[in-house]
């Protein structure tokens, strides 16, 4: 369990990491309350992964998400009124409430997506690598995906042409056990959906436990050098579990009770909480994290209730790059 | 001899081929600026199936056209994440019909990110795909899909009729900052034109007035324009005077011209190679009779694909597609209305 980590930088982490647990909260607690339409597919017990992988990445990387993705929104600076706000469709959200939950973006700091269709963006990262590339940057593009994207053949097509074009993109899983409401291992004709289909394009695949936010920094750390060295892509299938089902709509009684209570003892803030503790964090120094994390969310909550809804003019916005909608003369 | 054979050797320099203008426009674009780049399948040495990239592996090498697997999804989604981050890539799918293989970036990507991330993400690419019947390549090679992408918001849609059209879209296409699906028709490769002078650029959404008449305007995209044109000369020997306008560009759509031109002739056919079932014929039509009802002095008729799979044989696709006698009849019971 050696790592470089110092106990103030895993302090930062584990500050993300619970104003992404509190922000999930709220926002569960807000569709409850009738102020969040439509669904959301909320990432609590996924945060090691999403502030992990950031903390290993630049600035200037490229990230793309799937519709599971709050938490890659908020670890690469989405700021929790930002991303309720567009939750609560106000004006002040992240996409001007254009896109939702399932879409949250930021591309001013590299979040180039959060994409609903499955497997959808995978290309789009591969894309985004090709381009740095082309530009002669050593920037990084990372595309994280749930395990339910690794039976879709844009999975496979981007794998091979990363692998074929030797580009610096890093697959990163998310494999909570479930496809949607399936397990994925009832459906998967390998074991580690992600990893295990890595050695077939050539390319690393690596597993981890994804609810250990210091391995999973590390392996990112380790995979992105690769990548930027010119050594190509990789995958990193990283483990986890949903707290919540997979939507607002799903209680998720499928799963055994024993496996819930093995992976919720298995929580990521635990983790780092035990962690700070061997690194000599003072436990004040943790509650203070678990106290700001709480008024931060606290206050977003307030200030995305009290901004105004989008002006319905801006619904015929923004279809094009002109800033207007019109398809005809 | 000799001095007969000068101006006959400059006239055939100054006629280009369709498929020649493809990639001369493309080439045209690369020159003027590093970040085009092109990805597909043979399109690299190979120079295309279509020979629609002829030239460009040669003169910009592999670190600017890219040949792909066959990886339909891969190729657009490359292209779009491309777009997204500086680049401009221009992505060849063979023939349209594939474009089925990546609809998903066609209709639910590409299209709708700008929008749906409020305005952050701009996707300057270009779709460039083979379209239409007329050669014989059955059902899955031969379709005209341009009405596909008609029914999603935020692609514009270009198909040129012309090489010197080819070239002036292409800048257009390419410096778009919008995505754009760019429609070669199968049938006009082998056409020859008067080639584009320097610079030629033609802006989208713009219709051409291609041949003017006081009769009948018959509106056409595409191959459909040259049949158009042939179906107007016979009728002119009838004497029945059409006007054809060559729409170039289905979003943005030119309604404009085609108002104007009914303000000359009021009666309107359209010619249109896809399926009448969904074609992109309806939604003018149904523009004139919201915008244009006063200036009809008759029906619209509509000279459409059948709607049936495109078959294999001569006979049979003849049947399915429109054809210079089909315009002819239509035009000519129009007339007498």
């Amino acid at each position: 369990m050696a790592t470089t980590v110092t106990g103030e930088e895993l302090l930062t982490l584990y500050g993300q990491m619970a104003v992404i647990r509190r922000t999930e909260k709220a926002a569960h607690d807000l569709f409850l309350s009738g102020l969040v339409k439509g669904t959301t597919h909320l990432a609590a017990g996924h945060e090691a992964i999403a502030v992990g992988a950031s903390a290993a990445l630049r600035d200037d990387d490229y990230v793309f998400a799937t519709y599971r993705g709050h938490h890659h929104a908020l670890a690469r600076g989405a700021t929790p009124e930002e991303c309720l706000a567009e939750l609560m469709s106000r004006a002040t959200g992240l996409c001007k409430a254009k896109g939702g939950s399932m879409h949250l973006t930021k591309a001013s700091a590299g979040m180039l997506g959060s994409y609903a269709i499955v497997g959808a963006h995978l290309p789009m990262a591969v894309g985004a690598a090709w381009s740095a590339r082309l530009r002669g940057t050593d920037q990084l593009a990372v595309a994280f995906f749930g395990d339910g994207a690794t039976n879709i053949g844009a999975f496979h097509e981007a794998l091979n042409l990363a692998a074929v074009w030797r580009l610096p993109v890093l697959f990163v899983c998310e494999n909570n056990l479930y496809m949607e409401y399936t397990a994925i291992a009832d459906v998967t004709a390998v074991p580690r959906p992600a990893a295990d289909r890595a050695p077939a394009y050539g390319i690393p695949g690596e597993v981890v436990d994804g609810n250990d936010v210091v391995l999973v920094q590390e392996a990112v750390q380790r995979l992105a050098r690769r990548a930027r060295a010119g050594d190509g892509p990789a995958v990193l299938e990283a483990e986890t579990y949903r707290h919540y089902g997979h939507s607002r709509a799903d209680p998720a009684t499928y799963r055994p009770a024993e496996e819930v209570e093995r992976w919720l003892k298995h929580d990521p803030l635990d983790l780092a909480r035990g962690r700070l503790h061997v690194l000599g964090v003072p436990a004040e120094a943790v509650t203070a994290a678990d106290e700001r994390a709480t008024e931060v969310v606290r206050a977003a909550v307030e200030a995305a209730k009290a901004a105004p809804a989008p002006d319905p003019a801006e619904a015929l916005t923004e279809v094009w790059a002109d800033g207007g909608a019109a398809w005809r003369t | 001899m000799a001095d007969l054979m000068v101006p006959q050797e400059a006239s055939e320099q100054r006629r280009i081929t369709y498929r020649e203008a493809v990639a001369e426009g493309i080439a045209r674009e690369m020159r003027r600026d590093p970040a085009v780049v092109c990805l597909g399948e043979d399109i690299g040495e190979a120079g295309g199936v279509f020979k629609t990239t002829a030239g460009l592996f040669k003169e910009f090498g592999p670190g600017r056209v890219w040949d792909t697997p066959i990886s339909e999804q891969a190729i657009v989604g490359a292209a779009m994440g491309a777009a997204m981050t500086g680049m401009r890539p221009v992505a060849e799918i063979m023939f349209s019909d594939f474009l089925a293989c990546c609809w998903d970036y066609l209709a639910n990507e590409i299209p709708k990110v700008r929008y749906m991330t409020g305005g952050q993400v701009t996707v300057p690419l270009v779709v460039r795909t083979a379209n239409g019947g007329g050669l014989g390549f059955g059902a899955q090679h031969s379709q005209a899909t341009e009405n596909w992408a008609f029914t999603v918001p935020g692609l514009k849609i270009a198909a040129p009729s012309t090489p010197a059209d080819v070239i002036g879209m292409m800048a257009a296409a390419i410096r778009s900052d919008d995505p754009v699906v760019f429609f070669e028709h199968k049938g006009l490769f082998a056409s020859k034109g008067p080639p584009a002078p320097p610079d030629h650029v033609v802006e989208l959404g713009q219709a051409a007035v291609v041949r003017e008449g006081a009769d009948i305007t018959l509106v056409a995209l595409a191959s459909m324009v040259p049949l158009a044109l042939t179906a107007a000369e016979r009728l002119a020997r009838e004497g029945i005077d059409a006007e054809v306008v060559d729409l170039r560009c289905l979003v943005p759509l030119d309604v404009g011209t085609v108002l104007a031109s009914l303000e000359k002739t009021s009666r309107l056919t359209i010619v249109e190679e896809n399926p009448y079932q969904g074609g992109w014929g309806a939604t003018l039509v149904s523009v004139v009779a919201d915008e244009g009802f006063g200036l009809l002095d008759a029906p619209v008729r509509r000279v459409a694909g059948e709607c049936v799979p495109l078959p294999f044989a001569d006979a049979l696709e003849e049947r399915v597609i429109p054809t210079v006698d089909k315009v002819v009849t239509a035009v000519r019971d129009l007339a007498a209305y």
